[in-house]
């Protein structure tokens, strides 16, 4: 199969190949836990929503531009097809 | 004669068989489909459903299964004669081990990518499955004591190597920090790491002052009654024992990332490195083989207790669990299975393979050889010392002295074990507390409570049985223990490939001669170590720790080869569970 990130130069590649190889099965352990950590932040940032009171709403609020698409990705991850919220209309 | 040939006639034949023997088996018996959509493909979840290239997965199967067994087997099984031990991880690697490694990866791709696990309950049945379980267990116990073992034996023999291996450790959270979670190249850290280890490695082999030598603190060799009764190299045992507890302790609770992974990762490296750097040795080197091909002085008999010597090298379960449990899971085309799965064993082999050269070449002359391997409990003991001796004179023919060559080999050899034991006391822990909430007592579940009694198990066994050397020499005693539990999982391995091949109206003869020869092998074996030698009837004293451990692993040995032949002869049952599967997978 083609990998779109493998470099085109041989030796460029025959690096990136080895790097793979040698990280491949570390990957998608750390994938999961970067995404339980992500889940958990976006759990804080929506927490208000869910009736959990949040004491840095306010701040939280900002990033809600930054994290349209994680957000998004997020939603689809924990089953639901489109946004659970009516004024976060990411898709 | 000259060891070139030796690896060059051992090479041709892999070549021989990876070119011939694979090509029949992909075509004829597993009768691989370019078309067949893969469980990575149809699965794809970006975790761990990942269609991946084949020379990327190949590397990653290979550096997964190569650890510390390829070495120690070996190079205790040089006890019997180097032609023996050669014989079977050549032969024994491509009629074997490709067989079952390839096997037991197209049978996970064409089953949803599911483990061998979860495969024996649905083609054998619940029995099958409980059996599965409990020889893993008994299997992580003993590779725990074993490796434990090692790990502290060489730390006596070689002192310039512990601080090298205690580096190891701080560069491995660097890296698991700094590299894996921001998703940077790894290649440079590691690669710097290395330069970091074998640096301090030749520093500590000059500089006395930075080697940490226990014996020599406790005032060398000849000191007696150092602390409970023990002399200064048993005492340096049991601290050696006790900090490397207390390390798989913590390591085995951090999450992966902080440091096994990136010390998998260091190591995987270091198993490349340690190749180029050992084939390299041997050709430009070209030694002479020392050691006899056939040991007309030893003892015990090499039939059948070879075959269980040697087990990762030749044929191991261990590889079809890797195979079945992540490999499969990331296959990309049906047809990429064949270098996935036969050229990971041969890889495996060679590994074997350069062991056994390096202890054949490494003895002064054959006097000197068979004064080291004197009786089969001296080769246990003393077997990757002088693989390590061995290898280090290897190393020397690139110009590397060989006392700088034996402590980075020492390092190698400790690093993979260390890895081992992490993972497998890691593993020690996922079993008991799934045993845990299986039989209602949910406290065994809890992280600290399961790693507590994983360790402390581990514990009894290495520091319990006392060896020909005293205290914590139980690792080596069960080495032909752990050899016939790996060796019983090929064989359940291989009957579940005979059986599915059987069912698909296909020739199950490549998968069913090898797990006939195996299994008889092990039972074998089995019979004649456990009750003409353990159980104290022959002339040897009763040793009831390996007697009853010895005893349980027989039965299920006995138990599995039943169920072979009941299901072989009883197409019907075979046919009913057929079906069971295919309403399943509806």
């Amino acid at each position: 199969m083609s990998d779109p990130n493998e470099p085109r130069n041989p030796i460029a590649r025959w690096l990136y190949r080895y790097d793979r190889m040698l990280r491949l099965g570390h990957e998608a352990e750390v994938i999961r836990e970067l995404r339980d950590e992500d889940d958990l932040f976006l759990f804080m940032c929506f927490s208000e929503m869910l009736g959990v009171p949040n004491p840095v709403s306010y701040h939280t609020l900002e990033l809600y531009p930054l994290i349209i698409e994680e957000f998004h990705e997020w939603h689809r991850r924990m089953g639901m097809e489109h946004s659970p919220l009516d004024h976060i209309r990411c898709c | 004669m000259n060891a070139v040939w030796l690896a060059f006639i051992a090479g041709l034949i892999y070549i021989l068989g990876w070119r011939y023997y694979s090509k029949f088996l992909a075509e004829r018996i597993y009768r691989l489909d370019p078309n067949f959509i893969t469980p990575a493909n149809r699965y794809n979840d970006g975790v761990d459903f990942v269609p991946t290239n084949k020379w990327v997965l190949w590397g990653h199967h290979f550096t997964s299964v190569a650890g510390a067994a390829p070495i120690v087997g070996p190079a205790i099984a040089m006890y019997w004669g180097w032609l023996p031990a050669m014989l079977w991880v050549v032969l024994g690697t491509v009629f074997a081990a490709g067989v079952h490694d390839f096997g037991a990866l197209v049978l996970s791709a064409r089953h949803k990518g599911q483990s061998i696990g979860t495969l024996a309950n649905r083609l054998v049945g619940r029995r099958a499955k409980l059996l599965f379980l409990f020889i893993i267990l008994i299997l992580v116990l003993m590779v725990n004591a074993v490796f434990a073992w090692v790990i502290a034996n060489l730390f006596i023999s070689n002192p310039a190597a512990v601080l090298s291996v205690f580096i190891q450790i701080p560069l491995a959270i660097w890296i698991g920090y700094a590299v894996l979670r921001r998703k940077g190249n790894m290649l440079i850290p590691s690669l710097v790491a290395l330069a970091v280890m074998y640096g301090a490695a030749v520093v500590a082999t000059y500089v006395p002052a930075l080697q940490i030598d226990l014996v020599g603190w406790m005032g060398g060799e000849q000191a007696t009654n150092v602390m409970f009764g023990l002399d200064a190299v048993g005492a340096s045992f049991l601290i050696w024992i006790l900090i490397l507890l207390a390390y798989v302790f913590v390591a085995s609770t951090l999450p992966v990332w902080k440091l096994l992974q990136p010390r998998d990762y260091i190591n995987a490296q270091q198993l490349v490195v340690g190749l180029l750097l050992l084939y390299g040795g041997l050709l430009v080197a070209a030694p002479t083989v020392t050691a006899p091909a056939f040991n007309s002085e030893a003892t015990t008999s090499w039939f059948p207790l070879l075959f269980i010597t040697i087990a990762c090298g030749a044929i191991s379960g261990f590889h079809g669990l890797v195979a079945s449990g992540t490999s499969s899971k990331q296959l990309n085309k049906e047809t990429d299975a064949r270098t996935i799965g036969y050229l990971g064993a041969v890889g495996e082999g060679t590994l074997a393979l350069i062991t056994i050269l390096a202890v054949a070449t490494f003895f002064a002359s054959t006097t000197d050889f068979h004064e080291a391997y004197s009786s089969f409990a001296a080769a246990g003991a003393g077997g990757v010392g002088n693989f390590v001796g061995g290898a280090g004179e290897l190393i020397s023919g690139l110009g590397i002295p060989a006392a700088v060559g034996q402590t980075i080999v020492a390092i190698i050899i400790v690093s993979f074990a260390a890895t081992t034991l992490d993972s497998a006391v890691r593993l020690l822990r996922y079993i008991i507390g799934e045993l845990g909430v299986e039989y209602g007592a949910p406290k065994l579940s809890q992280r600290y409570v399961a790693t507590f009694i994983a360790v402390f198990l581990t514990a009894l066994l290495v520091l319990l049985p006392d060896g020909g050397r005293g205290l914590g020499s139980g690792g080596f005693l069960l080495w032909p223990l752990f050899g016939t539990s790996n060796q019983l999982l090929a064989g359940i391995t291989l009957m579940l490939i005979s059986l599915w091949l059987y069912r698909q109206g296909r020739s199950p003869l490549p998968t069913l001669v090898p797990m006939v020869f195996l299994l008889t092998m092990t039972v074998w074996a089995m019979i004649q170590q456990v009750v003409f030698t353990w159980s104290g009837l022959g002339e040897a004293d009763a040793q009831w720790l390996l007697f009853i451990l010895g005893a349980i692993i027989l039965g299920f040995a006995i138990w599995i080869l039943l169920e072979a032949v009941r299901l072989f002869r009883n197409p019907e049952e075979l046919k009913r569970l057929a079906e069971r599967e295919a309403r399943e997978a509806e």
